[in-house]
């Protein structure tokens, strides 16, 4: 051991021999004092960034390993048993090398000394000291608060407690109107107990609904048999004849019978330790954005915590703070959590509620509601400056994540708030049928067309493999895993299973999960500090992976390439295999061959060559597209720089059917043919093409030009739409056909064919310079809105003729054909296999 | 067949990519992705996605990961193994450099 040491520091006793030494193994020690759903999240995430750095002990008052506790709830209506929400088993802790302390609570912090002190003596030393003490129910301190029989509803004993005394007993009383009140007298009802919930506020979850929706909420708890006393105070519970409670008594002098009283009335963070080793506590243990105390060896996690005054309650938002600490515990030392955005559902069998942000308005608020009794359906939405800041549900909640969203992303609703009251109507376009309640769909029912998940599959998943977020579905079930056109109707399953104590999301999405930085961030920083190479971005922008992954890459490349189209070199292996090969792969690995006819025109010599193409290289099938060119399909990759080179001879180029790119111009007819024909659409079409062709998208992008309001090109589900009209052209924008059907928008009308050329080059570079990478024009026009692109297109000439100037610098660097490069033999090594003999 | 072969030299294969080798074998063509990753580690699986049959050296290569290009299943390059939650693998085979060369084992 000595000739190890490289200083020269006397050898100290212990130095010379030592089998074992006590406590001079290399690795750190972590201890973990609280062994509930945030803190031991924050060691599955560390163990994941750093499996070998820290000898961990986990010390938890409770006699079991860590469980759900959202999932208390169906486990006292006796939906769900103990045994099926553990989250870590005993065998987990023993597998991953975890020293696991339960029943131990611990009693004090040594900070000078670096230990903690359990209380039954045992002590145990840390280099670094994780607290997730999570917290407690809030009991009232009215007489005969201590009595046996009253409870609070926080862990598996007060369950047990809640489980014994409905065997034996008929009246409970649930104080407390809010989520958990509600929970836990529902699952008493269910118990076959007479439940009656006592509130002092005047409607229930004054926190997460308004009067009405809370109105309604009660009236179909009470058809489900539960009892309410309203705007009532507790101020006494009596001793009965047994020892126990018997009855609760009320301010005004009225008692009711009560064998069971459950204290539901509010939680406060669990501080008491953190308090007596003298860290500093404001109503929750104060953290700042890497979840680190006041003491730098000592962090914290979870609803015993307090970051920028605010204590959280629900596990997405822990979920993410454990994330951050244990990044910086594996000594990552990048992320930095910022808070959470937070909304509410009730998890009780057949009652679906939603409300996120300020749902009850104020001053400079206006607010949009459809309320209908009868049918049990209430919607308020709250809105100021043209932006959602509040949403209240109750009935048919299928649209809270697309609320939730608008608001988390403060998108401007102006151009939607005539009809969003009714929902996001194209959800469920593709084979979804009518948005229903998810609670009321079957569990046979396809959640997910693209993988064919069912309803009953992701909710098993969710138990079964213990998921809270839509990554971890999606990564489980596959389902959204697709087109994600789903989406939304798997967050509400999601949030419908794991129910009460479900929230979403950061306040910002990172571009993938090699960064913290969100897409505007990225593009942002590529603009301000002229980084102008892949590496300069991760470097800068602090990467956590060396060479990102198959997310960030091609975001990044594109964002390089159209901000800095004459500097930047084309990254191909950032390239997704289609943009590289230059062709559509197939299902079987063979490519499909698009050659460009301009705007949908060909003619016999064209069409001679590409039958000719077709039967010299053997093409399986040749298909026209929807795009108006012809599809070659089958063709194997060795083939395709002989086949573009007779394709090229013949003057065709690469119709780029393959890429995140200007795909097609569609066009109709027009005047010089269709006797309704007001303008020449086919020439136009031809025009905007030879414009437009070879540009690189963030997504793919789509033209078509009709010569009459008959619109037979379909214009107004393109992206960029131009329909003839006798005085002139109308230009629409942001129209969709695929996924989810949107009609595009008018974005003004212009008199001259140079006007329509100069519009659609201005809005194709302003969609490239402001679009995330793989966002279609429709949801970037409805994220920023059509104002923000009418301000810069119609009402700013200026900046509409340098976005224009812009888009034809880069189109230099752009219309470059792809394929006559490589049937001149570039990238060679693309196409051709290494033939070896063994 | 317990000999190396010689497939390319190291530059042959693009950085952050791949080349297939079609071995003739037993007349039957085996096709082997090669993978060199961004620090210039060579891997090499048989060019097949464990999930339904996608060519992985058409996948982007990060770290010591190629994505699938079918369905975006991630293939750990020195083990075969699909990254959780996604299971299955496939099968790998030994490289080695030297001196420029890039060199296959079959078993």
């Amino acid at each position: 051991m000595a000739t190890l040491n490289t200083s020269h520091a006397p050898a100290s006793p212990e130095g010379t021999r030592s089998a074992s030494s006590g406590g001079r193994s290399a690795r750190m020690k972590l201890v973990l004092v609280g062994n509930g759903m945030a803190g031991m999240r924050t060691l599955e995430e560390l163990l994941k960034a750093a499996p070998d750095l820290y000898d961990i002990t986990v010390f938890g008052d409770e006699p079991y390993p860590n469980y759900n506790r959202i999932m208390l709830s169906p486990v006292l209506t006796g939906e769900q048993r103990v045994e099926q929400i553990i989250l870590n088993s005993w065998d987990w802790y023993a597998a991953n090398g975890i020293t696991l302390h339960t029943g131990r609570k611990i009693v004090k912090i040594d900070r000078k000394n670096r230990c903690v002190e359990a209380d039954d003596g045992s002590r145990a030393e840390y280099d670094r000291l994780l607290l997730a003490t999570g917290s407690r129910p809030f009991i009232l301190p009215v007489p005969g608060h201590d009595l046996p029989g009253v409870v609070g509803f926080r862990d598996i004993a007060d369950v047990d407690a809640m489980i014994a005394a409905a065997g034996r007993y008929r009246n409970a009383v649930v104080v407390g109107g809010g989520l958990l009140g509600l929970e836990a007298a529902n699952g008493l009802k269910a118990r076959g107990m007479d439940v009656t919930v006592v509130h002092l506020g005047d409607w229930l979850l004054e926190r997460q609904l308004d009067e009405p929706a809370a109105r309604l909420l009660q009236q179909s708890l009470e058809a489900k048999g539960l009892r309410f006393l309203l705007r009532k105070q507790t101020s006494e519970l009596l001793r009965g004849a047994s020892g126990r409670v018997s009855t609760v008594r009320f301010k005004d002098g009225e008692e009711i019978p009560a064998d069971l009283v459950v204290m539901a009335v509010g939680i406060r963070p669990n501080t008491q330790l953190a308090e007596s080793a003298g860290l500093h506590c404001e109503r929750g243990l104060v953290v700042n954005d890497t979840m680190q105390t006041y003491d730098p060896r000592i962090y914290a996690v979870g609803e015993c915590v307090s970051h920028r005054g605010i204590a959280y309650g629900l596990v997405a938002p822990l979920f993410e703070q454990g994330k951050v600490c244990a990044n910086h515990l594996a000594q990552h030392g990048v992320a930095r959590y910022q808070g959470s955005m937070t909304s509410t559902k009730l998890k009780v069998t057949g009652i679906d509620l939603f409300s996120a942000g300020d749902f009850m308005g104020g001053k400079g608020t206006e607010a949009l509601v459809f309320s209908d009794a009868a049918a049990g359906t209430y919607k308020k939405l709250v809105i100021k400056d043209n932006k959602l800041v509040g949403a209240c549900i109750y009935g048919d909640t299928i649209d809270g994540t697309w609320y939730f969203d608008l608001l988390r992303e403060g998108t401007d609703i102006s151009q939607i708030r005539k009809t969003m009251l009714f929902g996001q109507q194209h959800l469920g376009d593709s084979g979804h049928g009518p948005a229903e309640r998810v609670a009321a769909l079957p569990d046979t029912a396809e959640i997910c067309g693209c993988n064919g998940v069912c309803k009953g599959t992701i909710v098993a998943a969710i138990r079964d493999l213990k998921l809270f977020t839509l990554d971890e579905v999606k990564a489980h079930t596959k389902a959204s895993a697709s087109c994600g056109s789903c989406t939304g109707l798997v967050e509400a399953v999601l949030a419908h299973t794991v129910g009460g104590n479900y929230s979403a999301a950061p306040s910002k999405k990172p571009l993938c999960k090699c960064t913290e930085h969100s897409h505007d961030e990225v593009i942002a920083a590529i603009r301000n500090q002229e980084l102008k190479s892949m590496e300069a971005v991760f470097q800068a922008l602090e990467w956590s992976t060396p060479d990102g992954c198959a997310t960030c890459r091609p975001a990044v490349n594109y964002y390089l390439l159209a901000r800095w189209p004459a500097e930047y070199k084309d990254d191909a292996q950032s390239r997704f295999i289609n943009e590289r090969a230059h062709g559509n792969i197939q299902k079987d690995g063979s490519f499909s061959v698009v050659p460009r006819m301009w705007g949908g025109l060909t003619n016999p010599h064209e069409l001679r060559t590409i039958a000719d193409v077709a039967e010299k290289y053997k093409v399986p099938e040749v298909k026209v597209t929807g795009g108006q060119r012809i599809d070659l399909f089958g063709v194997k990759k060795e083939d395709l720089p002989a086949m573009w080179k007779d394709l090229s001879d013949a003057g065709f180029v690469s119709g780029h059917a393959y890429g995140k790119a200007l795909r097609t111009v569609k066009t109709c007819v027009g005047s010089q043919w269709c006797r309704f024909g007001t303008q020449d659409s086919t020439g136009l079409g031809v025009k905007l093409e030879q414009l437009t062709w070879g540009s690189w998208m963030p997504h793919k992008f789509k033209l078509a030009v009709s010569g009459c309001p008959r619109n037979c090109a379909e214009a107004t589900i393109k992206d960029f739409g131009v329909v003839c009209v006798d005085s002139g052209y109308e230009l629409h924008v942001g129209g969709n056909g695929g996924i989810k059907v949107r009609v595009t928008d008018l974005l003004c009308r212009v008199e001259t064919e140079e006007q329509v050329m100069e519009y659609c080059g201005a809005f194709t570079q302003l969609y490239r310079e402001e679009a995330h990478y793989l966002e279609r024009t429709a949801p970037w026009v409805e994220r920023v809105g059509l104002n923000h692109i009418k301000e810069k297109i119609v009402d700013d000439a200026e900046g509409r003729a340098a976005l224009y100037e812009r888009f034809k610098f880069g189109q230099q660097f752009a219309q470059i054909d792809p394929w006559k490069e490589r049937a001149e033999g570039a990238a060679a090594h693309e196409f051709q296999p290494i033939r070896v003999v063994a | 067949m317990k000999d190396w072969i010689a497939i390319a030299s190291l530059e042959d294969i693009p950085r952050q990519g791949s080349r297939v080798v079609e071995l003739d074998h037993d007349d039957r063509v085996n096709r082997i992705a090669v993978f060199r990753t961004v620090t210039d580690d060579i891997f090499a699986v048989r060019d097949k996605c464990p999930h339904r049959g996608g060519p992985l050296s058409e996948g982007i290569v990060h770290g010591g990961l190629v994505t699938c290009p079918l369905h975006s299943w991630k293939i750990d390059l020195a083990t075969g193994e699909a990254v959780l939650p996604d299971k299955g693998c496939t099968r790998t085979y030994a490289t080695k450099v030297e001196g420029g060369r890039v060199f296959l084992k079959l078993a």
